[in-house]
């Protein structure tokens, strides 16, 4: 359903447990931030937990917490994310509070000046006082990409962090935070149609605002290898990440083969690189595969990359590595896959998106971003069957697209003591 | 309704919370085998899935022999899945994806535990694997070896964090040579581990009276348990089902700071015994420490994040080894401010042990043990998780329904004698990480520092 303010609304009743989640995704990420204004999606999307018109600042968390329930939010590359898992008596105090905060987030001074502080902490603790922080995440978009938005620190800068205004978050509350540009998902033990009375009360007379339109950020991929070192005194053994851009997620039949891909590569003892690298060269400590610079295959727009991540002691070089990792790819794009490759390898990822998707909140997290993304919540039912339309042919010639144009990145110990 | 124009002063009524439902209690399906093995399965439709907790007692010994213990359990767990008499490591791996599977070990200072979760239609396939492992786990020579180096460098990038240095010496302090002093082998213990040490570690120990194995997933109680006897019957070794010993007491009131040179924040961790989940005081302390900093509704995360902006993630969390139940108070402060924080940090901690709670705040911490206890349980895999917890404690599924009643008839008097009790800033030990040269001159104002 879409209210008259454009608000789209997406209920998914499971009655087998007395819980539910509501999560609320707007339709704005890191890559939409200003020049100047690194960081700044994350930086706001802790001011929307200060406060607004019917809050006082702590209250948004008083208000779930004290009613049974947990509560986060987290800013991706393409959208932001708020959301809550409650005893289901709490649907509609959840509703009304993601609402209070759709309609007038509480901007002060003195909050925007605690969060600064609070999110400089984050960052400290996640990347500056941490071995290998930020790598690949932070530090592989600047070597793979050339553009700003792709390329720029979602965490952001400290100078830039510092210096946004108030001006600068109602600007970008005005801009994106409306109804129209936000999807809102109730999933759990709830009865359809009175949810859809409940958003149409407390969500419905949010006025209507434009919708900005979502600059295409592609860009060309690299052409040759892109390289890059970064020194880490935290670091006591290096690693390399690889990276190379696929597909225009939109198109799930081109891309899905290269999340089947990643998965042949790393996932597990019987994957091509743990094989080859772990068990048999013996020579890296851990090797891992993925869709996305967050770890988000169904989740990102174009661009995106598929990367790998290997940890590796001083006696194995990084080009050892990135060697064999090059004859792996040459290996399963000439000879292709494996009696029985594609099967398993799918089978174990088609058993972990339904563990996902278990309970009601990565149901809802889900079908947020389908329907954001692809205007079809449904498709949180169908991922298993697409995952099984992906043919061995098809992974084949996804391998043989990972060649020479590509972004590497090195982070080697910087000698701390 | 009526729709009206709206202003951002527009101040609404927030809607009231509507009836509870009371989350319906798991029904337990439970059997022990002719072999002892203990097995709980409970029916829970939802995604055709089985998910797998099996826990066997696998504490280490006092002393000297502790290191030793660390280094090959911790490589036990790392070689389990590394071979059996039909199946090569990566044969295992293989067959365990084929069903759909994943299929995990590891061990801690209490425990050996394999977590799996399977198509439903692979649990069988998947119990057979797992015994196999169990019964003919092969730790081939050169699978042993290179896990041993793998692991040597996996300790080395552990321990350039911040925070698993400032937890093993968190341990050390609290429980010297007890077997929950030592968290990590050292790099030396598991360089001397041989494969014919973890065979015969295996034969001793990986045994199936004392353990528990729980299922849950979209089959009966009856069914599961008819296919877990029929896998595991034979799984007959006949060891011994090693408990840790009871903890000592813990020193008391002063920390030590360790240096970590330039670090841009402290990592403080506070640490000292809590009560058992069975203790009469467990609800009441559960609801001290969630008020003080157990939650992000707490007065300390309310203090120095959302009023101070001194860290990000500060958390008191309450753990539960079976020989001493424990509480651990966590925060990363900025280097600057460490002085600062650490009073704000004793501040909230005497306030909870000295002050009586509003019946507000009571009430708001009520509420959100008893809910967050029954989302911990609304999956299937949380629902696996929590049972198998409680199993190590000897704890059955009722707990879920009686604790939240305890939970419901605590008083602010019970909270205020279990904060003094539990919670008192010099009932607690700590430790720091953090550079020295910065934070240690205004530290020693507002706490004793030992010398490391």
């Amino acid at each position: 359903m879409t209210l008259d303010n454009g608000l789209r609304v997406v209920v998914s009743p499971d009655r087998s447990s007395p819980v539910v989640a509501v999560a609320v995704y707007y339709d704005v990420g890191i890559r939409s931030e200003p020049e100047g204004r690194t960081g700044f999606a994350h930086l706001f999307e802790h001011l929307m937990f200060q406060g607004s018109a019917s809050l006082g600042k702590t209250e948004h968390f008083t208000y779930v917490q004290g009613s049974g329930g947990t509560l986060n939010g987290s800013t991706h590359l393409d959208y932001t994310n708020y959301f809550e898992v409650l005893p289901s008596n709490a649907a509609e105090l959840a509703m009304f509070l993601e609402a209070d905060r759709m309609r007038s987030v509480a901007l002060t001074p003195e909050n925007l000046e605690n969060q600064v502080a609070v999110v400089q902490n984050e960052i400290r603790v996640n990347v500056l006082n941490r071995p290998y922080g930020g790598f690949p995440w932070i530090h592989m978009p600047p070597v793979l990409y050339q553009t700003f938005a792709n390329a720029h620190n979602g965490y952001g800068d400290f100078v830039d962090l510092e210096s946004a205004t108030l001006q600068d978050a109602q600007g970008f509350f005005d801009r994106y935070y409306a109804p129209g540009n936000a999807v809102l998902t109730v999933a759990g033990d709830v009865d359809a149609a009175e949810i859809l009375r409940l958003a149409e009360r407390h969500f419905g007379d949010i006025p209507a605002r434009d919708v900005p339109v979502r600059p295409d950020f592609a860009e060309p991929p690299p052409s040759g290898e892109r390289r890059h070192v970064i020194e880490d005194r935290l670091a006591p053994t290096p690693a390399v990440a690889m990276a190379w851009r696929v597909p225009d997620p939109a198109d799930l039949d081109a891309y899905l083969p290269y999340v089947v891909l990643a998965e042949v590569l790393t996932d597990g003892d019987a994957a091509r690189l743990q094989d080859r690298l772990v068990l048999r060269d013996r020579a890296v400590t851990s090797v891992g595969g993925y869709l996305g610079v967050m770890g988000d295959p169904l989740d990102a727009r174009n661009p995106t990359p598929l990367l790998l991540e290997v940890h590796h002691p001083e006696q194995t070089s990084v080009d050892t590595v990135t060697g064999a990792v090059d004859e792996e790819l040459a290996r399963l794009a000439g000879d292709g896959l494996t009696a029985g490759e594609l099967e398993r390898t799918v089978a174990r990822m088609k058993a972990r998106y339904l563990r996902e998707i278990d309970p009601v909140l990565g149901r809802a997290l889900n079908m947020s971003v389908f329907e954001q993304q692809r205007g079809r919540a449904e498709l949180v039912n169908e991922v298993p069957a697409l995952l099984e339309s992906v043919t061995a042919e098809q992974v084949q010639a996804a391998a043989g697209t990972l060649g020479a144009d590509r972004a590497v990145l090195e982070v080697r110990p910087g000698g701390a003591a | 309704m009526t729709t009206t124009a709206v202003t951002p002063s527009d101040r609404r009524t927030v809607p009231a919370l509507g009836k509870p439902r009371t989350p319906k209690l798991p029904s337990v399906g439970e059997r022990t085998l002719d072999n002892g093995l203990r097995v709980l399965a409970v029916r829970r439709p939802g995604v055709p899935l089985a998910e797998l907790r099996l826990r066997i007692p696998f504490a280490g010994p006092k002393g000297r022999g502790a290191d030793t213990h660390v280094a090959r359990a911790q490589l036990l767990g790392d070689t389990l899945l590394s071979g059996t008499p039909t199946r090569s490591a990566s044969q295992v791996a293989a067959d365990v994806q084929a069903l759909g599977g994943q299929l995990s070990a590891s061990t801690d200072a209490d425990r050996l535990g394999f977590g799996a979760s399977v198509l439903s239609s692979g649990l069988p396939g998947l119990l057979e694997i797992l015994a196999e492992v169990l019964t003919g786990a092969t730790y081939p020579k050169d699978e042993v070896v290179g896990e041993r180096d793998r692991l040597v460098s996996e300790l080395a990038i552990y321990r350039s964090q911040a925070g698993v240095v400032a937890r093993e010496a968190l341990l050390q302090r609290m429980y010297g040579d007890h077997p929950y002093g030592r968290d990590l082998p050292e790099a030396e213990a598991v360089e001397a581990v041989t494969a014919a040490q973890l065979r015969s570690l295996h034969a001793r120990r990986v045994a199936p009276a004392g353990s528990v194995l729980v299922v849950v997933g979209d089959l009966t109680p009856a069914r599961a348990i008819g296919l877990v006897e029929q896998a595991l019957s034979g799984w007959t070794t006949q060891g011994e089902a090693v408990e840790a010993p009871p903890v000592p007491q813990a020193p008391q009131g002063a920390a030590v700071l360790l240096d970590r040179p330039g670090a841009v924040q402290t990592t403080l961790r506070l640490g000292g015994p809590a009560p058992s989940r069975t203790a009469p005081d467990y609800a009441a302390f559960t609801l001290a420490n969630l008020v003080f900093g157990g939650y992000f509704s707490s007065r300390w995360v309310a203090n120095i994040r959302e009023d101070k902006g001194y860290t990000y993630s500060p958390h008191s969390s309450v753990e539960h080894p079976p020989a001493g139940s424990r509480v651990v108070v966590s925060a990363d402060v900025a280097t600057d401010v460490t002085a600062p924080a650490v009073l704000e940090t004793l501040y909230e901690l005497g306030r909870i042990a000295t002050v009586p709670v509003g019946q507000d705040e009571l009430d708001q911490a009520r509420r959100y043990a008893i809910g967050s206890l029954a989302l911990s349980t609304a999956s299937q895999a949380g629902l696996a998780s929590t049972l198998s917890l409680l199993a190590g404690a000897g704890l059955g599924v009722e707990w879920l329904r009686d604790h939240p009643r305890n939970l419901g008839t605590v008083t602010v008097e019970q909270v205020l004698a279990a904060g003094a009790q539990w919670l008192a800033p010099r009932r607690l030990t700590g430790v720091l990480v953090g550079d020295a040269a910065t934070v240690a001159g205004p530290l020693s104002g507002v706490l004793d520092i030992e010398p490391a």
